[in-house]
């Protein structure tokens, strides 16, 4: 006789509860919920599940000299309401895209991250914003740059008894700004074709000081392209605007063909939304 | 999921209270404090819905995709069905149920939805209200760009969503009353608020799903087990272990219970199993289903299940089957070639006159699979009823709520498929969110009986969405061809047209899309020459059935492509080239009608003129300034014409309505109308009491009616093929003449057709003013019938059609629908992305008898052609989803004018044609030409995503 399945649903108020139940083993975690759910179409829930929402200190953004944390649970709303410089303007951008309002007011920016779908919205922001994962178990914290983190489709370097707490991104000049383009098939809730997220810092002589693009959709994880990004550190800024993009620009990028576009397509709109995050960065 | 020993941690926290799996947990419900005992992991969504009643909140997914169950938490919107119950712990969560003042009276939001026709079949309303409320708590005045950012996350599929943005925008400007009845004689024409929109905006209304009386006696869940494959035989094991396994599974029910185990829409072609017996055609056909405990049923795994698979070679689209019907594969032995049917009609020598044109455009054109994507998954339950025959005997019968739009041939052929007669089956139509086509099909239905019949418990079965999507009917895909010739100066002057409509695996719609499409393939035009030929084709593919023009829109992309293509070769701008070609009144048509009257064609494009000029303007400026600066933005402006005939393809297409005076007590007197149009959203609960009453001669606001009821509302036909509003309007005008002549005649006055006696219905009284004098009756002095019913009027009518020869000729359809409609777009050349700023839409509907709801029915339309013309294709196995599978979203649908063409209709009540499927079929093909315009290049094939218009632009040309 088989029992019928139920779920077990723990919220823990503490960082600390949560690691000593991760370090017991066979827990998920869940915060949003906003993939956890989909993914059961028709069936109840069945599974151990870590709600991350309630625990104290996961939720909000904070900065400090180095630079700016979002807490785990930090919702995409959060990011939009938050007053931050235009450093984050590609993130704010990638927030609008996330689903509807319904799924930005609960989806949360590590859910998204640890999902690790090739087309999540977040994660090429992430890349271009170097920022770091910030990992914690009962062994203490980790840290690791999310362009190691996300290691394939739907997969991360999270251990099994670690829980994301966090993302910090490093602080750069006030000039620094950033841009977010995504291609889908319709305005709202729609899965990216192709998407790119742009950063770029200038020097007090108009310089680029320092640039990082991001693709994703594009691949089975995002990708950052480090050929371009050389190519134009210590150029004057305004020599970005109108630049070619060649295939070797392209070639940490491996798209499939699928219903929403071909492969060869998603390369060809790729180079056109990075001309024209260039554009933007420069206008 | 395999658990192991979780250790002694969360031992500890599992024992701690209120953390155990199942806990109560207490939250605020519409300002009421609950407490629920359920799985904290629990979908907040089935909390609301299944334990405390609240089922205005709607599933449509389960998913996050298509916002139909959103509702406030702490004031902002989420998406119930993703959000675990256990996450609202002390939190506050307002559904629509919350929305109406302490005394019910509805808010401003509602109101003006209800107002402003905000809500046609209002699956998705309780979600737009949601995150419209959340919206305007936030952010009372919002921009219409603000409005479009909040609502964008829910789908909606009837309204074109152009309403609900306007109906937002009114509350933030204050302008959300009601609307006011019109008076005696002045319903028809009126801008009549729909008479269920209270309901709907309340979330009041029971929709498939909406309603299970049996959830804590005897009832009995259902699950289906479905074909992974698309051609496969199976053999099925013994059930006697999964039973022992899982003492919650009652049954599982098999082909073998079936007592008569095909069904079709026409009764000479019954083909489907309602259970598959040993073969599995598409993926996605029933094979076996689970009768139990809901939980049970839900927790067996389809592996679990012991059916043993061979999977055989499938061909699932039309050139692969009529390829393997050539080498000896046939998908059914009844039609060795793989042809279910063909289509004809041939008129004058088309093949000598193509030789002898000045100019001749050719094209071939392909379209996919589309999905109806109603926001309601099919869902229902059915129960076995004993009653009595009239001479006493005992009677057992059948009673099945469910969504549909043909109550009347759902009973026949259920009782078909039990063994049963007509008469022991019960139709009870639920509130129905959405249908399109998709609703004319068995659904669940079949299922339900075969089941409640022999486990003699009520049963219910709810389709999930993925399920929804691979087991119901779709659109045809298709691939044609033609050859359209004009003479020099730009008269057309013959069509020659073939095509092949993949019909899937079972017979359904096809052969009315075969036969329908020849008759319209040529468009609303002169042609003195024409041939067209269509086959539906049989394949291992879902099936495809009705879906909003049945094939018209297919053929309509190719025909308006190749009349663009000829007015350009002639220099002749493309409006006025279709305005000197378009049919008008006493032109004959390619089946040799000869058109009496009511062909509005050229006032429909004399009506968009100014607007097409307009645009060819500004998409000029544009275009220049463009390439000037360098812009990768081109615009353009794309013209096409439809014509529609409205009702059933020739057969017989009946309609009969009832209507009577009552009066009760507490009511006093009042018109009541037994209401078999079924309404799916489209408003026939509205249009129809607005004829009966004109017809009677008394206020709209005083009829009552009763919707759709096998038992008790008479066989007004199926709600498709555009044909309500004719048909059942005029068994509805007849219904009330005659009801208003026997009130005349009950008052004593001597001429009961007398159109100048005015009557009153006051108390319990009924009054007439006739030559200045009054005449009076009090009601309660006549005697009620079972029903209550006082006085009975009863209509009838089926439209004058006759047969089609073997070269097609009669006559198909007793009137036709007209319109011309205007695309301005954008496109970004880089990208391939469309972009569309306006819709300018003409359509001649005879008389709008309620013009809100026809600008509705025209808004809904068009939003389904955007979807055809550039982001819809369904893909079995790849796109069962509401995020793979894309419609339009409320940023996806531009401005739309609409231009109510009046050109009566002799026959039609107070002139009236149908609007319904017309509204969808000139949209996407003035997309095409719009995108033509812009880029110049000519899509053939359909959806235009990005990649492919893209990817066409760098094609050498």
């Amino acid at each position: 006789m088989q029992p019928l399945p139920t779920a077990r649903f723990e919220q823990p108020a503490s960082l600390s509860q949560v690691t000593e139940l991760l370090a017991a083993g066979g827990w998920s975690l869940l915060a949003g919920g906003t993939d956890v759910y989909p993914a059961r179409v028709g069936r109840a829930m069945d599974g151990a599940w870590i709600d991350l929402t309630r625990v104290s200190g996961l939720r909000g953004i904070t900065e400090d000299a180095s630079g700016w944390t979002f807490g785990a649970t930090t919702t995409w709303t959060d990011v939009l309401r938050a007053p931050l410089p235009p450093l984050f303007d590609a993130l704010k951008q990638a927030a609008r895209e996330v689903g509807g309002v319904q799924i930005q007011n609960t989806a949360t920016v590590a859910g998204n991250l640890c999902n690790a779908s090739p087309a999540a919205d977040g994660t090429p922001v992430w890349m271009a914003l170097d920022a770091q994962v910030l990992l914690h178990s009962q062994a203490g914290e980790r840290r690791m740059p999310v362009v190691h983190f996300v290691l394939a489709n739907r997969r991360t370097a999270r251990e099994p008894h670690e829980v994301v707490t966090g993302l910090h991104v490093p602080r750069r000049s006030a000039k620094a700004r950033s841009v977010f383009l995504k291609l889908g098939g319709r305005r709202y809730l729609v899965i990216s074709v192709t998407m790119v997220a742009m950063v770029i810092d200038v020097d007090d002589a108009g310089r680029v000081a320092h640039l990082a693009a991001a693709v994703g959709s594009c691949s089975a994880r995002a990708q950052r392209l480090p050929a371009l990004e050389a190519r134009w550190v210590g150029q004057p800024l305004p020599a970005l605007a109108g630049s070619a993009i060649g295939p070797s620009d392209l070639a940490p990028l491996s798209p499939i063909a699928d219903v929403r576009a071909s492969a060869a397509y998603r390369l060809d709109a790729t180079a056109t939304l990075l001309r024209r995050a260039f554009g933007a960065l420069t206008s | 999921m395999n658990l192991r020993d979780p250790g002694s941690a969360v031992e500890k926290a599992a024992d701690k209270p209120g953390n155990a799996s199942t806990s109560v947990i207490r939250f605020t419900v519409n300002r009421r404090t609950q407490d629920v005992q359920t799985d904290r992991a629990s979908r907040l969504s089935d909390v609301l819905r299944d334990q405390l009643g609240l089922t205005g909140t709607k599933i449509g997914c389960h998913a996050g995709d298509c916002g139909a169950c959103t509702v406030l938490l702490d004031g902002e919107q989420v998406c119930s069905c993703i959000v675990a119950v256990g996450q609202c712990e002390g939190r506050s969560v307002t559904t629509v149920e919350g929305l109406a003042g302490p005394g019910g009276e509805l808010s401003a939001l509602q109101q003006a939805f209800v107002s402003h026709g905000a809500a046609q079949c209002g699956i998705c309303t309780p979600g737009m209200l949601m995150s419209a409320e959340s919206l305007l708590r936030a952010n009372p005045h919002p921009s219409e760009a603000e409005v479009l950012d909040a609502l964008g996350g829910v789908l909606c599929r009837c309204t074109g969503y152009r309403k609900i943005v306007e109906a937002v925008l009114a509350v933030a400007a204050g302008h959300a009353a009601p609307l006011e009845s019109p008076a005696a004689g002045q319903a028809v024409g009126a801008r009549l608020a729909r008479l269920d929109a209270p309901a709907k905006v309340r979330g009041d209304e029971k929709f498939g799903a909406d309603e299970w009386p049996h959830a804590q006696q005897d009832g009995l869940a259902m699950r289906v087990l479905r074909s992974p494959h698309p051609h496969a035989r199976f053999v099925l094991g013994d059930f006697g272990a999964l039973k022992a396994q899982w003492p919650g599974l009652v049954d599982v029910v098999t082909a073998a219970d079936v007592p008569n185990n095909a069904f079709a829409i026409f009764a000479n072609l019954r083909d489907q199993p309602v259970l598959a017996d040993g073969v599995a055609r598409f993926r996605g056909e029933a094979v076996l289903a689970l009768v139990g405990d809901a939980q049970t049923v839900q927790a067996i795994a389809d592996r679990d299940v012991p059916v043993e698979w061979t999977v055989l070679e499938a061909f699932t689209g039309s050139p692969d089957a009529l390829a393997a019907a050539e080498k000896g594969e046939a998908i059914h032995a009844r039609y060795p070639d793989n042809v279910l049917c063909r289509g004809r009609v041939v008129r004058g020598a088309p093949e000598q006159a193509l030789e002898r044109s000045a100019l001749v455009a050719s094209a071939s054109f392909d379209t996919a699979y589309v999905e109806h994507a109603y926001i309601e998954p099919e869902a229902g339950y059915a129960e076995v009823v004993q009653s009595t025959t009239a001479e006493g005997k005992p009677l057992r019968r059948l009673r099945i709520f469910a969504c549909t739009q043909t109550p009347y041939m759902d009973r026949d052929e259920v009782a078909h498929i039990c063994g049963l007669a007509p008469e022991q089956v019960h139709i009870v139509p639920s509130a129905i969110g959405g249908g399109f086509g998709g609703k004319l099909d068995l659904s669940v239905q079949p299922l339900l009986a075969v089941a409640a019949l022999k486990l003699n418990r009520p049963v219910r079965l709810v389709y999930d969405r993925p399920e929804s999507m691979r087991s119901s009917t779709k659109r045809h895909p298709a691939r044609m061809s033609a050859r359209m010739g004009c003479d020099a100066q730009g008269t057309l002057i013959a069509y020659d047209f073939e095509g092949d409509f993949n019909t899937g695996a079972y017979s359904s719609w096809g052969p009315t899309v075969a036969n329908r499409v020849p008759i319209h393939a040529s468009g609303p035009y002169r042609f003195e020459h024409v041939q067209a030929l269509t086959r539906a084709v049989h394949t291992h593919n879902s099936v495809a059935g009705a879906f909003r023009g049945f094939g018209v829109p297919q053929s309509t992309l190719l025909n308006e492509t190749l009349i663009d293509e000829l007015a350009a070769r002639c220099g002749i701008d493309a409006l006025e080239f279709r305005h000197h070609n378009a049919l008008r009144a006493d032109d004959t048509t390619p089946t040799g009608q000869v058109l009496h009257a009511s062909v509005g064609l050229q006032a429909c494009l004399d009506a968009l003129r100014p607007a097409w000029r307009a645009a060819k303007q500004a998409a000029l400026v544009h275009n220049t300034k463009a390439t000037l600066i360098g812009s990768p933005i081109r615009r353009g402006a794309g013209v096409a014409c439809m014509w529609y005939g409205i009702g059933n393809t020739v057969i017989a297409n009946p309609s009969t309505m009832r209507g009577s005076l009552r009066c009760d007590a507490e009511r006093g007197a009042y018109l009541f109308l037994y209401n078999g149009a079924q309404e799916i959203g489209q408003g026939t609960a509205t249009i129809m009491p607005q004829m009966f009453a004109d017809a009677v001669g008394l206020p709209v606001a005083c009829v009552e009616q009763l919707m759709g009821d096998t038992d008790l509302t008479a066989d007004a036909g199926k709600s498709s093929a555009s044909r309500q509003t004719f048909v059942s309007g005029n068994a509805v005008r007849g219904a009330g003449l005659e009801l208003r002549s026997k009130l005349i005649t009950r008052l004593g006055l001597a001429d009961s057709a007398d159109s100048t006696v005015q009557l009153e219905l006051a108390g319990h009284h009924l009054h007439a003013t006739h030559a200045g004098k009054r005449h009076s009756l009090d009601l309660r002095t006549l005697p009620a019938d079972d029903h209550g019913d006082l006085l009975t009027g009863s209509g009838y009518f089926d439209p004058p059609t006759v047969p089609l020869d073997a070269d097609g000729q009669g006559v198909p359809y007793a009137t036709y629908g007209f319109a011309a409609q205007i695309a301005e777009l954008e496109v970004d050349s880089e990208l391939g992305t469309v972009k569309l700023l306006h819709i300018h839409a003409a359509h001649d509907v005879g008389r709008a008898i309620n013009p809100t709801q026809v600008e509705g029915q025209v808004h809904g339309g068009i939003a389904q052609g955007i979807g055809l013309a550039l982001m819809e294709e369904y893909i079995n196995g790849q796109t069962d989803n509401l995020h793979d599978y894309l419609i339009p979203t409320v940023g996806d649908v531009p401005p739309i004018t609409v231009h109510l063409v009046e050109d009566p209709e002799p026959i039609g009540p107070w002139g009236a044609k149908g609007v319904g499927e017309p509204a969808l079929v000139a949209t996407a093909p003035a997309i095409l030409n719009a995108i033509h315009d812009a880029v110049g290049v000519r899509m053939k094939a359909v959806p235009v995503t990005p990649a492919k218009l893209r990817e066409a632009m760098l094609r050498p040309r």
